[in-house]
């Protein structure tokens, strides 16, 4: 069938700076560049492009350039370029619109609507030049309450597993197979590094990486991929799915054509065949049967991990991160709209799910009214793109926070969203041998270092300024925020006043 | 339910910023001295304050009525003090009940009137709630509910004796000199942002817990959280109604020894903790998992009492100013030495304590300088004849 799909963009040579050195034709995935040698020149197939800028970034005479193609529809305010697109796609195929990251529509970011506190005068402003500033956070459940014998000052209470984190940014899950084994790798070395926590993803963890179990979060999703008793001994903390931010409701789905002889390995699956993780989790249709399995875990590792239990944040968020925590969760994760993923259907990533910032809200505030927020660490997810998202995150109520995009990107991704083809350029979204070696561990280790090191320096001085030298001071502490922008409602639900109040 | 912000911040700010001046003197031998020392050194720090509050708490003064709570009451309206003597004869055997003595005193204005009542609370004895918190809960009851009336004082031999005006012009309105108590604390306020109430003012107080305290606690969003995770309404806005409710749930409700209750508010450094021996390594561990949320962050000193005992800490990172000094059996804190100085010419030593580190002094036990303090002896040339402060 001969698509009507207009190409996306155009890829522009320009000949004078062009050398014919075809690093572009060996550095596209897409198979974009092309070397004609019958004219002895490289060409570009356009319509194959999807400005992933791998080669306008190694062209050595910057003779690249990747612009959008003009292409004007009849202006409909309706019938957008992008439905009318996605119907022709459907058309075609006569299936479900896929896509990779996160949401890219204009929801409102509440990030952007809430601004963070200073001090002036009346309580001074502490330097993170010349004081001590502490992020450091525990994850795990705490008691209600620390009983001390009061003549020999003895302990006597014996808290739940604690695992202490340096910087409140873990890095969210992401698969072996989803992403390249040296991604995983990097991710793994550099939790290592800035004293934070990687999470495996669902697909289990390449056995050379256990080295690196300290920093471990083991996931268990409903396909049970890669898991088995040594991987549960082997992680830090062990995290049960349920749902995911970018896709609600929806299973897992790597094809069979990713699933390669190490990734198979690792799965526990065979070569070649698609790893299908169903939407529920077969043994789990009740809060009843995930107390099960959160205390099946918590059995075969001694109590010696806390548990997290991970979903999307949804329309009664509040009401089923409160049934997690009497269910024995130690950790709650919510990950909201704006949450990436390797592939989701585009219609539920674009359309299912609420904002996380509503979500840490509403959980956070159930949880204290219920008398239970010591009980558990909430983990929020779903696109943070900076440290000022991080740091409204954590005073609207959250221990720490994942972040994926923010970390491929620091890897060198450029959110073209087709992370579900597995053809990544930038060796990050893929498990071809040529390109999952683009991406050096040590150097991607490095770059997310570096990132994080950023982000707290960050996280220090805005602290700092907000007269604060400890992290916990401000997890909850919704007086540090106002509101720029929204209405009564959503002011409510986050709990902030409006700026100027 | 009577909105109390409504008097004390009626701007709706997130919370009182104050700074201010402290004083807090406790003779660990029992013996009762008059409020002139405590008067004379808050004087001396006039200029800590804005006229907008000054108040005092003295312990061990009602002794002919040792066993009774002594509820101090403030009414704007003759109908609100029928209303709590009524509600005080439904909850309480009311032993004696009479005026504050005051005497007119220019600078002080627009008064309340001023009542104290010395009752037994009538509780069922087969109750759960203990005595303390059916007293709290009356207390409650009455400052948020019965409209023009607030308790500002509720422990036993004890009273706090506070408003709006300068410390001296409070001490001379409730005729302090004439009190005699073993251990005093005093206050002068700066508020920033009040309009100036009259049970806005410090010590802060529930059952005979008194809390007096000079500065701003930047975590006070999630101290307020924390607390009402507890039960703990808090509906002054100010950082001192928070302070007051973190020990009370620390050290009467949770039995956590002082010491270690001022780890919570004002803890080591994780790096510090980490360089602990391993058994004290993971209390501190464990204080600050658990309680983070009653981290005190921001500046702060506070001169907590209860029966007893004499608590003066400050922040962690020390940005609001503590002096300690020893006389005897004497223990003296304040937010300026020279106010030690002035009532205590011949004070042993002095020191400054190390932020976080609580000094505390207890009925019976001798209270000694740490090793860092300064044995003192006057400059040269100096003389506290330089000083004069009228009382």
């Amino acid at each position: 069938m001969k698509s009507i799909l207009p190409p996306r963009f155009i890829v522009e040579r320009d000949p004078d700076r062009c050398i014919q050195c075809q690093v572009c034709v060996n550095q596209c995935g897409w198979e974009v560049h092309y070397y004609d040698p019958i004219d002895d020149v490289v060409r570009s197939y356009d319509e194959r492009c999807v400005a992933c800028h791998r080669c306008v970034v190694f062209c050595p005479t910057h003779a690249l350039t990747i612009r959008e193609r003009p292409l004007d529809y009849r202006r409909n305010a309706n019938w957008t370029p992008e439905v009318i697109e996605d119907i022709y796609k459907q058309s075609e195929t006569g299936g479900i619109v896929l896509t990779g990251m996160g949401n890219d529509k204009p929801y409102r970011n509440y990030w952007d609507h809430l601004v963070l506190n200073a001090s002036q005068v009346t309580n001074p402003s502490i330097d993170p030049l010349r004081e001590p500033m502490e992020l450091r956070t525990y994850l795990g459940a705490k008691s209600d309450r620390v009983e001390v014998d009061p003549d020999t000052l003895e302990l006597r209470t014996q808290l739940a597993p604690q695992v202490p984190i340096e910087v409140p940014v873990m890095f969210s899950a992401m698969s072996y197979g989803a992403i390249s084994l040296n991604v995983h790798e990097a991710l793994a070395r550099a939790a290592a590094e800035a004293g934070t926590l990687f999470n495996t993803g669902e697909g289990g963890l390449a056995r050379h990486l256990y080295e690196y179990k300290d920093h471990a979060i083991a996931q268990v999703a409903s396909g049970r991929f890669g898991v088995h008793p040594d991987y549960l001994e082997m992680a830090r903390v062990l995290e049960i799915k349920i749902g995911q931010g970018a896709k609600p409701g929806i299973g897992g789905h790597l094809p069979g054509e990713k699933v390669s002889e190490p990734v198979a390995a690792t799965r526990m699956i065979p070569v070649g065949t698609d790893a299908l993780s169903p939407a529920p989790q077969h043994d789990i249709y009740s809060i009843e049967d995930l107390s099960q399995l959160i205390y099946a875990l918590k059995e075969a590792t001694r109590y010696t991990k806390p548990v997290s239990v991970k979903i999307a944040a949804v329309h009664n968020v509040a009401a089923i991160a409160s049934g997690i925590v009497r269910a024995g969760a130690d950790i709650v994760a919510i990950d909201g709209l704006r949450g990436s993923t390797g592939a989701a259907p585009k219609i539920i990533r674009d359309n299912v799910g609420i904002p996380i910032a509503l979500a840490i809200a509403a959980v956070d505030s159930r949880l204290r009214e219920e008398g239970i927020r010591n009980r558990a660490s909430i983990v929020a997810a779903g696109g943070f793109r900076n440290s000022g998202d991080v740091l409204k995150a954590i005073a609207l109520g959250a221990d720490a926070v994942y972040i994926g995009t923010a970390a491929l990107v620091a890897l060198g991704c450029h959110v073209c969203q087709m992370c579900y083809t597995g053809r990544c350029s930038w060796g990050i979204a893929t498990t071809r041998p040529d390109l999952s070696k683009r991406v050096n561990p040590e150097i991607g280790a490095q770059r997310l270092v570096n990132l994080l090191r950023g982000w707290s320096l960050e996280i220090k001085e805005m602290l700092g300024g907000m007269g604060i030298n400890a992290l916990e001071s401000v997890r909850g502490n919704r007086l540090h925020l106002r509101a720029v922008g929204l209405t009564e409602a959503e002011m409510q639900v986050l709990g902030v006043k409006p700026a100027g109040m | 339910m009577k909105d109390l912000q409504r008097y004390q911040n009626r701007y709706g700010d997130d919370k009182v910023i104050e700074a201010c001046g402290l004083f807090g003197i406790l003779d660990t031998a029992g013996r009762r001295f008059s409020g002139a020392e405590v008067i004379q050194a808050m004087a001396l720090m006039h200029d800590r304050g804005n006229g907008l509050g000054g108040g005092f708490a003295a312990y061990g003064i009602y002794p002919e009525h040792a066993d009774c709570y002594a509820l101090h009451v403030m009414t704007m309206h003759e109908q609100a003090r029928e209303q709590v003597e009524a509600f005080l004869r439904c909850h309480f055997d009311v032993v004696k009940g009479e005026p504050v003595p005051t005497r007119p005193t220019p600078d002080i204005v627009d008064p309340p009137d001023l009542h104290r009542y010395f009752v037994h609370p009538r509780r069922d004895e087969a109750s759960e709630v203990s005595e303390e918190d059916y007293v709290v809960g009356r207390v409650m009851e009455i400052n948020s509910g019965i409209d023009g009336a607030f308790v500002f004082s509720s422990g036993k031999n004890m009273g706090v004796f506070k408003g709006v005006g300068y410390p001296e012009q409070i001490a001379e309105y409730f005729c302090l000199e004439s009190y005699e108590g073993y251990m005093w604390t005093g206050h002068n306020r700066f508020p920033t942002n009040t309009p100036g109430w009259w049970g806005g003012a410090h010590p802060f107080n529930i059952l005979d817990w008194t809390v007096v305290h000079n500065g701003e606690i930047s975590s006070y969003g999630i101290n307020v959280r924390f607390l009402e995770m507890y039960g703990y309404r808090c509906t002054m806005q100010t950082d001192t109604e928070v302070l007051a409710y973190a020990l009370d749930l620390l050290i009467r409700r949770h039995h956590l020894p002082v010491g270690i209750a001022a780890k919570v508010l004002a803890p080591p450094l994780w790096g510090e903790i980490e360089a602990m021996e391993p058994e004290e390594r993971r209390l501190h561990e464990t204080l600050r998992q658990v309680y983070g949320s009653l981290l005190m962050n921001g500046p702060f000193t506070i001169i907590a009492a209860h029966e007893g005992e004499m608590i003066a800490l400050g922040d962690r990172i020390r940005l609001r100013p503590l002096v300690a000094g020893v006389k005897g059996d004497r223990l003296y804190v304040s937010s300026e030495e020279s106010a030690i100085w002035l009532v205590c010419p011949d004070v042993e030593a002095t020191w400054i304590p190390v932020g976080g580190q609580p000094v505390v002094g207890r009925l019976g036990e001798t209270p000694t300088p740490p090793e860092t303090a300064s044995a003192y002896v006057m400059p040269m040339g100096a003389s506290l004849d330089m000083v004069k402060v009228e009382a």
